[in-house]
């Protein structure tokens, strides 16, 4: 037995004295506030506390507990409830899957220095990683040395910065796919290939299946429906367990039970591997001999989109000036800090799995297919998700989770390890982009011409998406005649490649944004200055010959003038080799020329409880916030009214995926008019005008207006449906067209814009990059909780500056936290936000997405500004400091 | 499932190794990644060994650092000038956590050509004490470090502490380290470099270059070169060639060789020029 003192209180456990102590706090206590990111002390997600000094719990043996005090999360001290009131002000928690690691370290902090300066706490934060945040609230909340939380007060839903409306659990530990689990689940593991290519065997695996503590092996040959998945069902083809070959490094292909508390030990499974020669790149896919990784599809070639308008080789003949460049970047990983988890059960005839997710419906749907059954027998509980960026589009664990309890009768749970996540998962694409951009002797832009091959990785996942919204965007938010792209997505045995933060179009902008730069030099032009010229403006044309209104890039890049003026000066006056750059963003909000609707129900019941019915997947992004804020202004009741019905198939209507920047216009869209439906019904009750206020006053609703007050008895009103006296539901599906040919039509209804400027120092000696400040504007119509847009800014900056300086994901090689980097804590500078609001009409209260925007401008204006401080072209990313002092060397 | 031991003296550890089945245990942060829920084996705990945690000075005049004291402990350790280097990579390997738990003899016997304590140790003419049922042997760092991965340790014996002599305590020094991002670095390159000045002259010079080669390595031509010199003209005389003579630096994730033989020359410039301030 082993004894210490946990959060102030003795306990005792009975465990291997090597067991890990995440183990112990988390399997045995039941202390789950306690996260596991990484198993190998990369992440900090386990950070506590051991007599008052920060550790990795999953690097301390059980043993060494004996005697010592422990904190968790889940303590009451005074140092973490400062900080978790600090936290939720500052809105320091998006995901929350690093909060419980962020906070210990922090406290650790506040121990030894209780008003620390932002060094400080950078410093003592480092050995905790964070996907969602850009590290920079979490820096000011751990500096906020404030001693209570100042009560939200303020009456107005849209436009107010709330804290988020799921925040608490957040600051104490929430309940992700890996923390709640039926009593008595089996634990199920998956056997991957160690190959990229390989055909295999199994030997006896009925013995496998008899040992003791193995409830049940499964192969391909145990789906009972249709073995391929995928986002987009007419290219559905990525098996859930693969029948021989394995077409990449990871792929599942057997399944094993195991009996709670056995150890879950995958040695001497009988596979026998032949490695079979595998396609690592789309060169290699494209030569005229490559074998066909999937028989339908010659030349390996998935998909290819393209948009052309006008006559480009004569506009560009005519062009006063031309630049032709290419641009490279490779695959890249999501590095949210939850590898995948969950559980699965059956409930009556109903399959149960919750799990981690960005799109409850379409794991439904797809899981149902694997599975045989029909999709009213599937429900799926999203659980709280630890960041998702695209990866958790696509099903992973939930039709392997859903065939083990189909086939024991048993509950189950799964938890990816780190590696198996990485190795696993999908892809950002790697690109490989070519082309030339003209100009007339004014500066202004004639004609865009461009090609780009994106690795498409074993199975199709969102490559069809991406090969779809490069062209479309190609030419960056600039007014330009002439177009001619294509982008075509090519089967390698490489991971899958999939959905990632902006679907191709982040690749695409390196290649434009640094092009662009070059041309401004050739006209002779100031950089900004020349976007500013060719800003795409109300009325004008994109390269699909849509009419824009409402244009937003124009005025972003006008608010950065002042900036760019004081940054250029502070960059010629300083010592080192100073560069600024900058680079603009526009992106489609929702499906690239597709209908993709969201359903929002609202209800009151009898007993005057008023409750949102919100099917938004919030992956941190707070869907959950923005969703209930724009309810609640158009119903007219105050956010804290709001009781949320989370994502849940069985209780929520659908409001599509979390991905495309789609939740906050399309789905807002939708809790607008179910706000608005529900407010005319209430007013319709009691006669009342539009301007009526109400308000809830227990099992009443109160309607008042100038000179009258009606008051509701709702105990009084007739049920309607789902339970409620009062309901409104209401679909909203984005106006859009398919696109011709020749890639013509409107496959957005809203676009947002942004521009960002990048202020960083070379060292010229080591290639070293010091980023130094970023201003970023951003268009976002209307700022629905202003606090949670500065978040989506300076997330989608860290995850630009990991795109552009240190990310790139190799197979087999990177599989881990340490050797795939990610910006920590002291690689995010500065982050001025400058919001921008110009109204959309299309968009709720004006409003339109943000998501994927933030990511876009941040690598290319980083390229920029190293080419603007040294004169070094970077082609590839990451600009590795080998890369960036090979073009230095070029450049001179 | 193993056994698991945690003496509290070394006459218990010593009997407890006398087998040579033991996997020996530090701080854990090289042994649990890539573990199960629990270790494997039979585990001998080492960090309750009296005797084995904790900086001291020796009968000599120099500084034993014990196997198991912690990067934490370091960095906090009041030390003569001389032990800025090993100072301030001990701050940065790995984030507050890891240097709360992994130790200086972890680092050692873990033997990554990237382990950041080895260039200032070397810089510091350490030698590894070796303990065993047998008795004690001191070898030379770059003698107990073989290759990567590879100590010179027997099957029944263990690292006990790293020596520092009374010499090494002359002089000032400096870590540089290089990586590609600010924290949770593992090396690209780092140089530790320890000057010993006389009269407005380097007397004496001691730079290690590490993640350059299988194993860290003294840059014997640098340090020749530096002797007599004036700080001022100090980085000039570190030439290419004298610090490639020591490397072999290879082509991995984080850069490529070329790269690395060129930024090891630009480190131990700034290395040397930062002990010379």
């Amino acid at each position: 037995m082993i004894a210490f003192t946990l959060n102030g209180t003795p306990v005792t456990v009975d465990c291997p004295p090597t067991e890990r102590l995440t183990e112990v706090l988390r399997d045995r206590l039941g202390r789950t506030g306690t996260k596991v990111g990484c198993d190998a002390g990369d992440c900090g997600a386990c950070t506590v506390l051991i007599d008052g000094a920060q550790v990795c719990a999953c690097l301390v043996p059980a043993a060494r507990a004996e005697g010592r005090q422990i904190e968790t999360v889940e303590a009451r001290t005074p140092e973490l409830e400062r900080l978790r009131a600090a936290f939720l002000r500052h809105g320091a928690a998006q995901c929350g899957i690093c909060t419980p690691g962020m906070l210990i370290a922090a406290a650790d902090l506040l121990r030894r220095t209780p008003a620390p300066s932002e060094a400080e706490a950078a410093e003592a934060l480092g050995g905790v990683l964070c996907r969602c945040t850009g590290y920079r609230r979490i820096i000011a909340a751990v500096c906020d040395t404030g001693e209570t939380a100042v009560p939200v007060t303020e009456p107005g839903a849209v436009g107010a910065a709330l804290p988020r409306v799921d925040g608490a659990a957040k600051v104490m530990g929430d309940s992700f796919g890996a923390d709640d689990a039926p009593e008595s689940a089996l634990i199920v593991k998956a056997l991957r290939s160690p190959h990229d290519h390989a055909a295999f065997r199994f030997g006896d695996l009925a013995a496998f299946a008899a040992r003791p503590g193995v409830a049940g092996v499964y192969t391909a040959d145990d789906i009972p429906g249709r073995n391929a998945f995928g986002a987009i069902p007419p290219f559905a083809d990525q098996p859930a367990i693969a029948a021989s070959p394995a077409r990449f490094r990871g792929e599942c292909v057997a399944l094993v039970a195991f009996e709670p508390g056995a150890e879950a030990d995958l040695s001497g499974f009988p596979v026998t591997w032949q490695p079979l020669p595998a396609l690592m790149s789309p060169a290699a896919a494209e030569a005229p001999d490559a074998p066909a990784i999937h028989v339908n599809r010659p030349g390996n070639r998935l998909i290819e989109g393209k948009v052309a308008r006008g006559d480009v080789v004569a506009a560009l003949a005519a062009s006063a000036h031309v630049v032709t460049g290419a641009m490279q970047t490779g695959f890249v990983e999501h590095a949210y800090i939850e590898p995948e988890a969950g559980a699965a059960w059956i409930d009556g005839e109903v399959l149960v799995i919750r799990a981690c997710t960005q799109a409850p419906v379409m794991d439904r749907d797809e899981t149902a297919v694997v599975l045989g059954l029909p999709p009213d027998r599937v429900r799926i509980i999203p659980a709280a998700t630890g960041g998702g960026f695209g990866s958790k589009l696509d099903v992973s664990l939930q039709p392997l989770l859903g065939l083990v309890a189909l086939k024991t009768g048993r509950p189950c749970r799964m938890t990816y390890s780190r590696p198996e996540s990485m190795a696993s998962t999908t892809k950002r694409h790697p690109a490989e982009m070519h082309g030339r951009i003209g100009c007339d002797a004014g500066g202004r832009i004639t004609a865009l011409e461009f090609e780009g091959r994106f690795d498409t990785g074993a199975y199709a996942s969102w490559g069809p998406t991406v090969a779809n919204r490069v062209p479309v965007h190609i030419t960056g938010p600039y007014r330009t005649p002439h177009v001619h792209a294509s982008a075509r997505a090519v089967h390698t045995n490489g991971p899958v490649s999939g959905a990632f933060r902006g679907f191709g179009v982040p690749q695409g902008a390196l290649w434009q944004e640094t092009l662009y730069d070059r041309l401004a030099e050739k006209a002779g032009i100031d950089r900004l200055e020349f976007r500013i010229l060719n800003a795409l403006r109300d009325g004008d044309r994109t390269a699909t010959g849509q009419h824009l209104a409402s244009v937003g890039i124009g005025p972003c890049l006008e608010a950065l003038r002042p900036h760019w003026a004081r940054a250029l000066a502070d960059a010629a006056t300083a010592p080192g080799r100073r560069g600024v750059g900058v680079a603009s963003c526009w992106y489609g909000c929702g499906n690239t020329a597709l209908p993709n609707p969201s359903t929002i129900r609202l209800g009151i019941t009898a007993g005057g409880r008023l409750v949102l019915h919100q099917g938004a997947a919030d992956i941190g992004q707070g869907a959950n916030t923005v969703i209930t804020q724009i309810a609640a202004e158009a119903l007219g009741l105050p956010v804290a009214a709001f009781d949320l019905v989370g994502p849940d198939t069985a209780l929520t209507p659908d409001a599509g995926k979390t991905s495309a920047s789609r939740q906050t216009y399309v789905t807002g869209r939708a809790a607008q008019a179910a706000g608005a439906a529900l407010r005319a019904a209430i007013l319709r009750l009691v006669n009342a005008g539009d301007g009526a206020a109400l308000a809830l006053d227990g099992a009443r609703l109160v309607v008042a207006e100038q000179d009258r007050r009606r008051e509701i008895d709702l105990a009084a009103l007739p049920e309607q449906a789902h339970g409620y006296v009062l309901v409104a539901e209401e679909t909203y599906d984005p106006p859009t067209s398919a696109l011709d040919a020749e890639g013509q039509g409107v496959p957005y209804a809203v676009y947002g814009y942004g521009a960002q400027i990048v202020e960083l120092q070379v060292d010229p000696a080591l290639g070293t990059v010091q980023l130094l400040k970023i201003t970023a504007a951003h268009d976002v119509g209307r700022a629905i909780n202003p606090a949670l847009v500065l978040g989506q800014i300076e997330g989608g900056i860290a995850q630009g500056i990991g795109l552009a300086l240190m990310e790139e994901y190799l197979p087999g090689r990177t599989e881990n936290l340490h050797d795939y980097l990610i910006p920590t804590i002291g690689d995010v500078p500065e982050v001025e936000s400058l919001i921008l609001e110009v109204p959309d009409p299309e968009g709720p209260f004006g409003a339109r997405g943000l998501g994927e925007h933030v990511l876009i401008p941040t690598a290319p204006a980083i390229l920029n500004a190293i080419r603007h401080a040294t004169g070094a072209e970077i082609g590839r990313v990451p600009a590795l400091p080998h890369r960036v002092l090979e073009a230095l060397g070029a450049a001179r | 499932m193993g056994s698991y031991a945690r003496p509290s003296t070394l006459a218990e550890a010593l009997n407890l190794m006398a087998p040579g089945d033991k996997r020996l245990l530090a701080g854990g942060t090289d042994l649990y990644p890539g573990a199960g829920t629990a270790l494997s084996g039979d585990i001998l705990d080492l960090t309750a060994v009296a005797g084995l945690s904790g900086l001291e000075p020796t009968a000599e005049g120099g500084v034993r650092i014990g196997a198991c004291t912690t990067w934490t402990a370091i960095a906090e350790a009041d030390l003569p000038p001389a032990f800025d280097a090993l100072r301030a990579a001990a701050r940065q390997v790995g984030g507050r956590q890891i240097q709360n738990a992994g130790t200086i003899g972890g680092n050692l016997c873990n033997a990554s050509p990237a382990a950041d304590g080895v260039p200032p140790l070397l810089a510091l003419d350490a030698r590894a004490e070796l303990v065993s049922p047998r008795g004690t042997r001191l070898l030379p760092l770059a003698d107990f470090i073989t290759g990567p991965r590879k100590v010179a340790l027997d099957r029944d014996e263990a690292l006990a502490a790293v020596l520092i002599p009374a010499p090494a305590l002359a002089g000032r020094s400096a870590f540089v380290k290089l990586g590609a991002r600010a924290y949770l670095v593992i090396s690209i390159a780092m140089v530790a470099a320890r000057i010993v000045t006389e009269a407005g002259r380097v007397r004496e010079a001691a730079v290690a270059v590490g993640a350059c080669s299988a194993v860290a390595r003294r840059l014997p031509a640098v340090e020749a070169a530096l002797q007599g010199a004036r700080p001022a003209e100090a980085a000039e005389r570190i030439v290419p060639a004298d610090v490639a003579a020591a490397l072999a630096p290879i082509d991995d994730v984080r850069a490529s060789a070329a790269y690395r033989a060129g930024a090891a020359t630009e480190l131990v410039r700034r290395a040397v020029t930062e002990a010379l301030a």
